[in-house]
């Protein structure tokens, strides 16, 4: 039997701990962003419990600036009808009239994002919420658990987290406790793609490089995704061949100038690239820590 | 196909550990052009214009750190050349963390070894190498760093790769692969360096390229069951992943710990049916006939079944604040199967820095201890030299629920497998039934002089006026026979609760109904006591006098002796009382006479007896 190669070594393992989770929780969710990774943790959840229909359902944290495109993935999920897919918005945030374009990334990300999630967590009582986070993309999630544990507050405690040796996995909680679970902890950005083409999993078409009304804007590429977009002094949009690494809020999301338009361009390109992934998140970059401390607070 | 290793790179504070694995990172071309200019800033800022790039600050993450300038946690880094990739379990060197260094090693292939050219090997090199070898690493790459500040001398290097060598022998570590490096300047971590010529062999990455990937997986066929997949009404799934050997379609198999036999009938992935798999791989075993399986449950191949039993002898690495305590009940968590446990006897805790053995009443945190380990059920095991998944355990504390501790089974203690269980044909319903009684265990605890005693002799003489068969164990009484050996401190507390539960376990057997008094200030003994019964056997009493009021009473002048400092470990005063959260009974003694309190206790024993 020759060994296993190095995404179906991946693939066993994050199937391993999903079915962890299916039989150590009340009431687990997953939660789905309609990103890259997500895509890839929606297929392995399938995998994971087939032939059954995944026991967990799906919850999409909505800010009400997502691309369209995005939306339009969740709805044809949703169509399918083999999971459940919730939908929560901060509608506190919405009476406040909350947007990132008039308050910033900061507060945007704060209220319709961090806020919104502990809602949508306390409304449902899950007691373990799926994440599609891994260790390579940020330098205070290199420290992350694959099973990591919040206080009632949901605040991360870097260093009260229980040690994880070989796959025994602690998942006993505390009560008021709630943990979050990262399947693909051990997975890189290119592993990632490189699945996505195996598989053959459906992503959002922006990640493929196309022509695009796009803004210049505080060094990064803006889409101009629907008419709530207002242009600033001497901005002006123009069409540009672009595609996105990583998609999240449109206003806050920069795109990179790509030809990459299949799959097989983009891991193409993602081998040659120079540059990290996360470079186009206009909420990294309030500081050199930003990311460690958006987990204290509760961002996932 | 490109493989993957998992390493873990390890060193003491100032061997420049985290340079090291930074200058790794960047010579294997995986730090990116943005980081790497995050790092160019970053490092004037730190060092006041030194131009020189600091690759430590590509690694060490966290605020906390970066201000006390330690690593201090695991972190887990990827990189990866054409040929492999690479998860780096970047693990802390100082003395606080060995717990760490663990996690990294429980999931490592191979080992990078750091030391100073200029210090040589430290107490923490050869604890580090240790924890290596007990977690089954077998390989280790020694990298002597530093080399610029030792003149580049060959017999600076040699004098160190020598010592190790015998070190690693001693250990059990199989391969030692020595290179002399200077992390900053990169001298033979991502190139070999031209300054130091008497060097011949490969650098770091080329090392880590070509070292051996696999050891040894296990032979025989295991599946631990995670989860059972209830599809439809007619498919039932044994999910799990293969932990070792092999399984093909039709092959017999046997459900562990018991004895039920089947055949494989289907194995079952997403991507449609297997004929076979094999160690690592996440399936779904469908079986030819019911079996009673589920979570927990290991399916092995049925003409290699894993040896069963429910006492080891195993090493310990204690990994929390509150020490171990003999007799105290944990979970234990070994394969997908919990079960409670307790350790029985530290037969020696090892001194780390010297592999000798030492004599311990109890293991702190980063401690290691050979140990004597008991289950409340048998379970089927490997020994951990052979298997990492059935042979590995963690050990979770009831009360908090933290991973307390990581143990590595030895081998099966052999009282276990030659003491049985005797039948007997009268059991406890047909004694109760002849008493005419339900069974209780009415448990009582408290603060000293809270009353206990008081309350729980007037609820006896009550009951056997009413012809009920009752016995009354006293902490005090039995500490003058059964447990006359016992003294006050955490540990013997924790074993005085343990005898006193089994004796009253065995008398509820017997068909009675027990009052026992105990102070027993720990929950984790109560949550003992409370499994020792059946659901709806135990009561729990809570006896609650406040502290002023107990020492007002203070009927033994024990209080009074105790703020004299003439007793030690004195429950209330310098010794914990962990109230119960949910007692079955809340006596709110002060104020009420002790007939209303018994009274209570009345209440609720006869509408246990239905």
């Amino acid at each position: 039997m020759p060994s296993l190669g190095h995404l179906d070594e991946l693939e066993a393992e994050s199937i391993h701990i999903l079915r962890e989770v299916f039989a150590c929780f009340r009431r687990p969710v997953m939660l789905y962003s309609l990103g890259k990774d997500s895509q890839v943790l929606l297929h392995l959840l399938r995998k994971a419990s087939f032939p059954a229909k995944p026991p967990v359902p799906l919850l999409h944290v909505d800010t009400l600036w997502k691309f369209r495109e995005m939306i339009a993935l969740r709805e044809r999920v949703a169509a399918r009808g083999d999971v459940e897919v919730l939908v929560h918005v901060n509608e506190d945030g919405v009476r406040r009239g909350i947007s990132p374009l008039l308050h910033g990334a900061a507060l945007h990300t704060d209220v319709m994002k961090t806020q919104a999630l502990k809602q949508a967590l306390d409304k449902y009582g899950f007691d373990a919420a799926i994440g599609g986070a891994r260790r390579d993309e940020e330098k205070s999630r290199a420290k992350e658990r694959v099973f990591s544990f919040r206080s009632a507050q949901h605040r991360w405690d870097p260093r009260r987290q229980r040690p994880e040796l070989w796959r025994a996995y602690n998942t006993r909680l505390s009560p008021g406790e709630n943990a979050r679970v990262f399947p693909l902890s051990n997975w890189t950005e290119l592993d990632v793609w490189r699945y996505i083409r195996r598989e053959g999993i459906e992503v959002v078409p922006l990640y493929f490089a196309a022509e695009r009304p796009v803004v210049a804007r505080d060094g990064a590429l803006i889409l101009v995704d629907d008419g709530r977009f207002t242009l600033r002094e001497g901005e002006r949009v123009e069409m540009r061949r672009v595609r996105f690494r990583t998609l999240g809020c449109y206003p806050l999301t920069g795109a990179i100038e790509s030809e990459a338009d299949t799959l097989d361009k983009i891991i193409d390109e993602m081998e040659r690239s120079r540059v990290s992934e996360r470079q186009g998140r206009l909420i990294d970059h309030d500081a050199s820590s930003s990311m460690e401390k958006k987990k204290q607070e509760g961002y996932f | 196909m490109a493989s993957l290793l998992r390493f873990i790179t390890c060193g003491s504070v100032d061997d420049g550990k985290s340079t090291l694995l930074g200058r790794l990172l960047h010579d294997a071309g995986c730090v990116p052009d943005d980081q790497l200019a995050a790092l160019r800033r970053d490092s004037r800022r730190l060092h006041e214009g030194d131009a020189a790039l600091d690759f430590a600050l590509l690694t060490d993450g966290l605020d906390a750190e970066r201000e006390q300038g330690i690593t201090i946690d695991v972190a887990w880094r990827h990189f990866h050349t054409p040929r492999r990739h690479f998860i780096v379990a970047d693990c802390p060197g100082h003395e606080q963390y060995t717990r760490n260094m663990a996690t990294g090693a429980s999931q490592a292939q191979a080992a990078v070894v750091l030391v100073d050219a200029r210090k040589g090997l430290l107490p923490q090199t050869r604890r580090h190498s240790y924890i290596c070898a007990l977690m089954g690493v077998r390989q280790v790459i020694l990298a002597v760093n530093k080399m610029d500040l030792a003149g580049f001398d060959a017999d600076v290097y040699a004098s160190i790769v020598g010592p190790y060598r015998e070190l690693a022998a001693k250990l059990g570590i199989a391969a030692v692969h020595a290179l002399p490096v200077v992390a900053p300047a990169g001298d033979n971590v991502g190139a070999r360096s031209a300054r130091m010529p008497w060097y011949g062999g490969p650098c770091l990455l080329e090392l880590l390229e070509s070292v051996e990937a696999e050891w040894a997986p296990p032979a025989r066929f295991r599946l631990p069951v995670q989860w059972v997949n209830r599809a439809d009404a007619d498919f039932r799934g044994y999910a799990g992943t293969v932990s070792g050997g092999r399984v093909a379609r039709g092959d017999e198999v046997v459900v562990q710990p018991g004895m039920q036999r089947a055949r494989v009938a289907r194995i079952v992935t997403a991507d449609g049916d297997l004929a076979a798999a094999a160690h690592g791989q996440a399936v779904t075993l469908c079986l030819d006939r019911e079996v009673d399986a589920g979570r927990g449950d290991v399916v092995s191949a049925a003409a290699q079944p894993a040896p069963v039993a429910d006492q080891f002898g195993c090493h310990l690495i204690w990994m929390d604040e509150a020490p171990l305590l003999p007799s105290r009940s944990y979970l234990l968590r070994l394969g997908t199967r919990t079960v409670n446990a307790r350790v029985t006897a530290i037969k020696h805790k090892v001194d780390v820095n010297t592999q000798a053995e030492l004599a311990a009443r109890r293991l702190e945190l980063n401690e290691v201890g050979y140990c004597n380990i008991d289950l409340d059920q048998p379970v089927p095991f490997e020994r951990y030299a052979d298997d990492r998944t059935l042979g590995g355990f963690v050990l979770v504390d009831r009360q908090s629920n933290a991973t307390v501790a990581c143990g590595m089974i030895d081998f099966a203690l052999r009282r276990a497998a030659n003491i049985h269980w005797q039948h007997t044909d009268v059991d406890k319903a047909m004694r109760a039934h002849a008493k005419g009684q339900k069974p209780l265990c009415l448990w009582f605890t408290g603060l000293s002089g809270a009353g206990k005693s008081t309350v729980a002799n007037l609820v006896e003489r009550q009951l056997a006026a009413q012809g009920f068969h009752t016995y009354l164990l006293d902490g005090d009484n039995l500490r003058h026979g059964l447990n006359v050996d016992l003294g006050f401190t955490a540990e013997a507390r924790v074993e005085n609760v343990r005898r006193v539960a089994e004796v009253a376990s065995l008398m509820v057997d017997a068909g009675l109904i027990v009052l026992v008094c105990v102070i027993s200030p720990f929950r984790s003994e109560r949550e003992f006591a409370r499994g020792r019964f059946a659901e709806g056997e135990f009561v729990e009493v809570f006896v609650d006098t406040p502290l002023a009021e107990c020492e007002r009473r203070d009927p033994k002048g024990l209080y009074r002796k105790a703020r004299a400092g003439e007793i030690r470990n004195f429950t209330g005063i310098d010794s914990p009382y962990e109230p119960p959260q949910r007692p079955e009974l809340h006596l709110r003694a002060d104020g009420h006479r002790v007939e209303q309190l018994a009274g209570e206790v009345l209440a609720r024993v006869r509408a246990l007896q239905g």
